[in-house]
């Protein structure tokens, strides 16, 4: 009973605190919505017994929420989000996809005939999760691993307006870099 | 061996902290006063301080946004309570999560959130400016801190708090791994942004994070960094020091003792060191800390596999 009362808390939860998402007239605000939009999931993957992905996820929303902050300041209509603002625009356009979305999805819930298992429950399924997930595909997960960490590595490089030559020199020979913000180790 | 108390655990654990920040904050207030050759009653001060702060009234800012300022202040404090749930006190726990790293790590993350949220909320240049001091150190110090952790649960090869401590019936981890335990002590230090970290919070922005506190507002949050302090020395025991591991004394009041001698080594260090700004900081955590704990990770694997 406890089970179905916490589930239907995470659900309710969660869908409530991501309309705020769009409710809310602060950038700070949206993305705290959000976050404990995500808190709640993650309270259902909990109930699931899977201890370490549930509280993994609160770890790494929080921490990610925190980083967008970061960018909060940077790019939003209204620095550092002191001023009302609102997260939604193009409405028609977003209303049609989020409904076709929607649709889809709930179509998929009734359609597709899901598989059905008289197995009890492992013991620990965090690690039956893994094994299903990587045992067979951990090809698929290393490539997928790798072209992550390039893509990050070659947007970093992109975005960055300042190369090694103007931090070394046009000769790359200079003993320091030439940075605007120095570091801690004096190099 | 660890094992779990009952329901009246969760109720106790909040005295014992506060009583464990009670005693930090009486020990600092007096190595504050005898730098100074201020009187010897500096030992009450604190305690003079809070019912100050009890009585003040709060102050406004104009544009305020309250839920997410208030708001903060407590998530700074459940955090430093909620961390502590997987710590051990010689063999009780309140809570005995097969996942107990992970666990301490999420919620001592939900600081960054909170010190930004205070620092945001109070429609204050000075608050914003501490904020986002404290999100550059928490993108500097979390890494190492993570791979701190996860070389103790590699030791033990678990994740539960009490598997750590059990793998140290021989030789504490302390022994075999003094880097993950010297970066643990740093990050605990950057977490609570105290000493050489406090830039967040420094005077030459006017209290930063906190510069418009006031009240039972301000009283939260400094309430809520030091139960962080605590919650982060109180955690170092378990996973590097033996846990309540030890000759003639219960293992209960061994858990305490090496508890307090971590936190009045974190406490003495605030006046020895001075502060280090974000940016070196950063530097260094990247290009040192990180490839270290590393190692360090690789050495305890190694030696995890050959026994």
């Amino acid at each position: 009973m406890w089970a179905q009362i916490a589930f239907w808390v995470c659900a309710v939860g969660s869908v409530v605190t991501g309309v705020a998402v769009f409710r809310v007239d602060s950038m700070a605000r949206a993305t705290f919505a959000l976050l404990a939009s995500f808190v709640f999931a993650a309270g259902t993957v909990l109930l699931l017994n899977l201890a370490y992905l549930g509280i993994l996820v609160v770890l790494m929303m929080i921490m990610e929420m925190v980083v967008m902050v970061v960018f909060m300041i940077m790019y939003m209509m209204n620095p550092a989000g002191l001023m009302p603002m609102t997260m939604v625009h193009n409405q028609k356009g977003s209303l049609a996809i989020a409904g076709g979305v929607f649709a889809a999805l709930v179509a998929g819930i009734f359609l597709i005939p899901w598989p059905t298992s008289g197995d009890p429950r492992p013991a620990d399924p965090t690690r039956a999760l893994g094994e299903a997930l990587m045992g067979s595909k951990m090809l698929v997960m290393m490539v997928l691993g790798l072209c992550l960490f390039a893509t990050m590595v070659a947007t970093v490089v992109l975005a960055t307006h300042r190369g090694r030559y103007d931090r070394y020199g046009d000769r790359l020979d200079a003993k320091h870099p030439d940075d605007p913000v120095r570091g801690g180790l004096n190099r | 061996m660890v094992e779990q108390l009952p329901f009246w655990g969760g109720l106790v654990l909040p005295v014992v902290l506060v009583s464990l920040v009670a005693a930090a904050a009486a020990w600092d207030s007096a190595l504050a006063s005898r730098a100074s050759g201020g009187p010897a009653s500096a030992l009450v001060a604190p305690f003079h301080a809070v019912a100050g702060l009890l009585v003040q009234q709060r102050r406004r800012t104009l544009a305020a946004d309250l839920l997410l300022w208030r708001g903060g202040a407590l998530a700074l404090v459940g955090a430093g309570v909620l961390a502590s749930l997987v710590t051990p006190l010689g063999r009780w726990v309140v809570a005995d999560f097969s996942i107990g790293i992970v666990w301490f790590n999420a919620m001592e993350v939900v600081a960054w959130a909170a010190v930004w949220l205070v620092g945001w909320g109070a429609n204050s240049a000075y608050g914003l400016i501490g904020g986002y001091r404290f999100v550059a150190l928490g993108l500097a110090y979390e890494l190492p801190h993570m791979f701190a952790l996860i070389t103790t649960a590699l030791g033990a090869e678990s994740l539960r708090v009490g598997d750590v401590v059990a793998a140290q019936d021989a030789v504490w981890f302390v022994v075999w791994m003094p880097v993950a335990f010297v970066v643990y002590l740093l990050s605990v230090l950057a977490m609570a942004f105290w000493g050489p970290f406090g830039q967040a919070v420094a005077a030459d922005l006017a209290g930063g994070a906190a510069a418009e506190l006031s009240g039972v507002d301000r009283l939260l949050f400094e309430a809520g960094r030091w139960l962080l302090l605590v919650s982060g020395a109180a955690f170092a025991v378990p996973l590097f020091l033996g846990g309540g591991s030890g000759p003639l004394l219960p293992d209960w009041l061994w858990s305490l003792l090496k508890t307090l001698a971590v936190l009045a080594s974190l406490v003495w260090v605030r006046r020895w060191v001075p502060t280090v700004r974000m940016e070196r900081y950063q530097e260094i955590a990247w290009i040192v800390l990180i490839p270290l704990t590393l190692l360090q990770a690789l050495v305890v694997a190694l030696v995890v596999l050959a026994r």
